[in-house]
C-alpha cells in the first residue's frame, strides 16, 4: 500500500470520498441489543459464571429432592395390636402393626420398646371402640390422638393459611434467591463497567454509540442472565416438586414465584443501573467493592428484614411497597395470602416508576463518569457533569 | 475537509485549550505535534465529541458535526484499550457491527483489515494473549475496521517496534489516499517529518505553527546554504556577503546577507568547477518545533 503522497500535496481528493461505502448508524435499540449480546456472551464464556450457576441449580434440585426424601422416609410408630384391634388401628392408617397373640406377649413387646404401645381388645362396657391402650411409663399421645374421635372445628380469624416451617421455608427461599442474584450479576455489571473504564475501550465505544445504548446494553444483557437463572431455578423447582410427589405444595407456592418472577424482573434492572452508575465513578477494580456498597447494604436489608419479621404483618406490609423490598416482600405477602388483588399491582407501578427515575440519574452518573480516570469522582460532580 | 474553529476549554480554573482553529483535508495526512499536557488528547476527545468544548465549533465541510457524522469517524485513543478476553477478530466484528456494518461486511472487513496489517493468523486469539506490538495492530484494526470518512489517532506510533511503524504508515497513507482526512498526534518528529503533509504544532493549548509541512520549512528557513563542488571551496570566504559556518573540502555552509549574494558564490563556483549541489538548508521539524514553543 505504497503511496506517492508528495504529489498528493494540494490536490484535496474530496470527491473520492463518496466512493467509501456509507453505514447507516445501528438505531439505538439495535445498539442496546449488540452491547446486551455481547455481554451475555462473555457471561456464558467465564468459567467462574458457569461453575457458579451449576452450583446454584444443583443446590436448588438438591434441597427438592432432599425434602421429598425426608417426607417419605418418615416411618410411622409401630404399635402392637391383638385380635379384633388390629382392624380399628389399620383404619387409622397412623402406624405400622405389629401382631400379637396375647395381651402378654404385647405387654412384653411394650417393654421390651419394639413398639411405642399395644391396642388390645377390651370387654370392659366403658370402652367406647371396644380396646384398651397399653404403654409403658405415660399416655401415649400420638396414638391416643388417632385413635380419638375429634369434633369439627371452625376457626373465625385464622392467622395465616400456611404453617410456620413452610413460611421459614419460603421467605428465605425468596430472600436468598433475590440476594444472591441480585449480588452475583450486580457485582458483574460492576466488574464489566470498570473493566471498560480500566482498560479504555470505554473511550472507543463512547465515539461509536451513544453512552446511553452502552449503559442500557449492560443492564438488559445482565438482567436477562439473572432472570434467565431465575426462571431455571424456579422451573428446576417447579419440576422437582411436581416428579416427588409434592404437587399440592407446588400450588401453595407456584403463584408467589410468579409474582416473584415479575418484581424480580423490574427490581433487578434497577440494581444493575444502580451498580453500573456507582461503578462508573472509580478507575480501578479494586475499588469497586467501597465504591457499590450503597448499593449492597440496599439489597441486603430486604433479605435481613423478610427472614426476621416474615411473621410481621405491618413489616412486610411497608417492605412490599418500597421499591428496593418489594421483589421479596410483595411475593411473599401473596403467599401469605394477606394481599389484596390491587395490592401487587399498585407495589409494581411503584416499583416501574422508581426504576425510571432511578435508569435517569444511573445514565448521567454513569456518561459523566466515564471518561474522568484516577479519583473517584464525587456524586456531585457526576451529576453535575 | 474538517474545520476545528476557535475551540476553548477548561478543567476548573485551568485553562487547557485557547482560541484552537486549525483545518484537516482530505486525502492528506496531518500530523498533531505538541509535549504531552499540550493539549492534544483533549482536543482529539472534543474534536470525537466524547468532551465538549466551552466554545467553538468542529465543522465537516462547513456543517457543524452531529453524533451521527461522528460515528463514521475511526478513533484510536491514547490508551489503548481492547477488551482483553475476546478474539481478535470478534472484536472487530463487534466494533463494526456497533458502527452500523451487517455482519457479512463487518466479517469480510475484519479479515481483510486482520491480513493487511499482518494479523490474519491471530483472528482466534484473545486479545490479552497478543504480544504488546500485536495488540497495538489490533487497535489500529479497531480505529479502521468499518471504513470511516476520517481517522483520528492519538499517539499511534507509539510503542510500535519498526517494522509495524513502517505496516502502520503503509497503512494510513494507504487510507489518506482514498481521500480521507486523517489526523495523528506523535511525539516521535522524524515519523509526522517523513509522513505528513501538513502539521499542527500544539504548546499549552495554543496552536503556534500550522499548515502544509514544506510551507512550514519555508517559512522558517534561515538564509542559509550548502554548497558541493568538485573543487576546494576554500574562495567563498572572499565572497562580500557571505558568512562561511563550515568549510571542509568541497562543502562549505554559510548565511548569506541577501539573496543576490548566495548567487553570486553560485555563479562563481560554476566558474571554478563543476557544481554537485547547491541548496538552502530547510531546518528539520524538530528544530521548528523546538523555535514555536518557545
Amino acid at each position: 500500500m505504497s503511496t506517492p503522497r508528495n504529489d498528493l500535496a494540494g490536490t484535496p481528493h474530496t470527491d473520492r470520498a463518496q466512493v467509501r461505502p456509507r453505514y447507516p448508524a445501528p438505531s439505538f435499540a439495535r445498539s442496546v441489543w449488540l452491547v446486551a449480546t455481547r455481554e451475555i456472551v462473555a457471561r456464558l464464556r467465564s468459567k467462574a459464571f458457569l461453575v457458579s450457576t451449576g452450583i446454584l441449580l444443583l443446590i436448588s434440585i438438591g434441597s427438592v429432592v432432599a425434602g421429598s426424601i425426608a417426607s417419605q422416609n418418615q416411618t410411622l410408630p409401630k404399635v402392637a395390636v391383638v385380635g379384633a384391634a388390629a382392624q380399628i388401628v389399620e383404619q387409622t392408617e397412623s402406624f405400622t402393626t405389629v401382631k400379637a397373640d396375647d395381651v402378654a406377649t404385647a405387654e412384653d413387646l411394650v417393654r421390651d420398646g419394639t413398639v411405642s404401645a399395644a391396642v388390645v381388645p377390651s370387654t370392659r362396657a366403658d370402652a367406647l371402640l371396644g380396646v384398651r391402650v397399653i404403654a409403658l411409663s405415660s399416655p401415649p399421645v400420638g396414638v391416643l390422638a388417632a385413635l380419638s374421635v375429634t369434633p369439627a372445628v371452625s376457626v373465625l380469624e385464622p392467622t395465616s393459611r400456611q404453617s410456620d416451617g413452610l413460611v421459614y421455608l419460603v421467605s428465605l427461599g425468596f430472600g436468598l434467591v433475590f440476594f444472591m442474584s441480585a449480588i452475583t450479576f450486580g457485582s458483574t455489571i460492576a466488574q464489566s463497567v470498570v473493566e471498560e473504564k480500566q482498560t479504555r475501550v470505554v473511550e472507543i465505544l463512547m465515539t461509536t454509540i451513544p453512552v446511553r445504548a452502552l449503559l442500557g446494553g449492560k443492564v438488559v444483557g445482565n438482567s436477562i442472565m439473572a432472570f434467565g437463572q431465575i426462571v431455571a431455578i424456579s422451573s428446576l423447582v417447579a419440576i422437582g416438586m411436581a416428579t416427588t410427589g409434592q404437587i399440592s405444595l407446588l400450588g401453595t407456592v407456584g403463584p408467589s414465584i410468579l409474582w416473584f418472577a415479575v418484581f424480580f424482573a423490574f427490581g433487578f434492572i434497577m440494581l444493575a443501573a444502580l451498580f453500573a452508575a456507582t461503578a462508573s465513578m472509580v478507575s480501578r477494580q479494586e475499588d469497586v467493592g467501597s465504591a457499590t456498597s450503597p448499593v449492597l447494604f440496599l439489597v441486603m436489608i430486604p433479605y435481613f428484614l423478610v427472614i426476621f419479621f416474615n411473621d410481621n404483618p405491618t413489616v412486610l406490609a411497608i417492605m412490599s411497597y418500597i421499591p428496593f423490598s418489594a421483589p421479596v416482600g410483595m411475593p411473599m405477602r401473596i403467599f401469605l395470602g394477606t394481599a389484596a388483588w390491587w395490592e401487587p399491582l399498585l407495589s409494581l407501578a411503584i416499583l416501574l416508576a422508581s426504576t425510571a427515575v432511578v435508569i435517569l440519574l444511573g445514565s448521567r452518573i454513569y456518561s459523566n463518569s466515564l471518561l474522568r480516570m484516577g479519583a473517584r469522582v464525587t456524586l456531585r460532580q457526576a451529576l453535575r457533569g | 475537509m474538517l474545520e476545528i474553529r476557535s475551540i476553548n476549554k477548561r478543567y476548573g480554573t485551568r485553562k487547557v485549550l485557547t482560541d484552537v482553529s486549525f483545518g484537516v483535508d482530505g486525502g492528506r495526512l496531518t500530523g498533531f505535534v505538541g509535549a504531552n499536557g499540550a493539549g492534544k488528547t483533549t482536543t482529539m476527545r472534543i474534536i470525537l465529541g466524547v468532551l465538549s468544548a466551552d466554545s467553538g465549533t468542529v465543522l465537516q465541510d462547513g456543517v457543524p458535526l452531529s453524533s451521527d457524522d461522528r460515528r463514521r469517524f475511526g478513533y484510536m485513543p491514547e490508551e489503548r484499550g481492547l477488551y482483553p478476553k475476546m478474539r481478535v477478530g470478534e472484536h472487530l466484528v463487534y466494533l463494526a457491527r456497533l458502527h452500523g456494518l451487517s455482519p457479512a461486511s463487518a466479517r469480510r472487513n475484519t479479515a481483510e483489515l486482520l491480513d493487511r496489517l499482518g494479523l490474519g493468523e491471530r483472528t482466534g486469539d484473545l486479545v490479552q494473549s497478543l504480544s504488546l506490538g500485536n495488540q497495538q495492530r489490533a487497535q489500529i484494526a479497531a480505529a479502521l475496521v468499518h471504513d470511516p470518512e476520517f481517522l483520528v489517532l492519538d499517539e499511534p506510533f507509539s510503542g510500535l517496534d519498526p517494522l509495524a511503524v513502517e505496516v502502520v504508515m503503509s497503512v494510513l497513507s494507504g487510507f489518506a489516499a482514498q481521500g480521507a482526512p486523517v489526523l495523528f498526534s506523535s511525539h516521535q518528529l522524524d515519523i509526522v517529518e517523513r509522513l505528513c503533509d501538513d502539521v499542527v504544532i500544539i504548546a499549552d493549548g495554543e496552536i503556534r505553527a500550522n499548515g502544509p509541512r514544506e510551507q512550514l520549512r519555508e517559512q522558517h528557513s534561515s538564509p542559509r546554504f550548502e554548497l558541493r563542488t568538485a573543487a576546494t571551496a576554500e574562495w567563498v570566504r572572499a565572497v562580500p556577503g557571505i558568512s562561511v559556518l563550515d568549510l571542509s573540502d568541497g562543502v562549505a555552509v554559510f548565511e548569506a546577507e541577501t539573496d543576490a549574494a548566495s548567487q553570486a558564490v553560485l555563479r562563481q563556483a560554476l566558474d571554478l568547477g563543476p557544481v554537485t549541489s547547491f541548496s538552502q538548508q530547510r531546518p528539520s521539524l524538530a528544530t521548528i518545533f523546538k523555535e514555536v514553543v518557545q
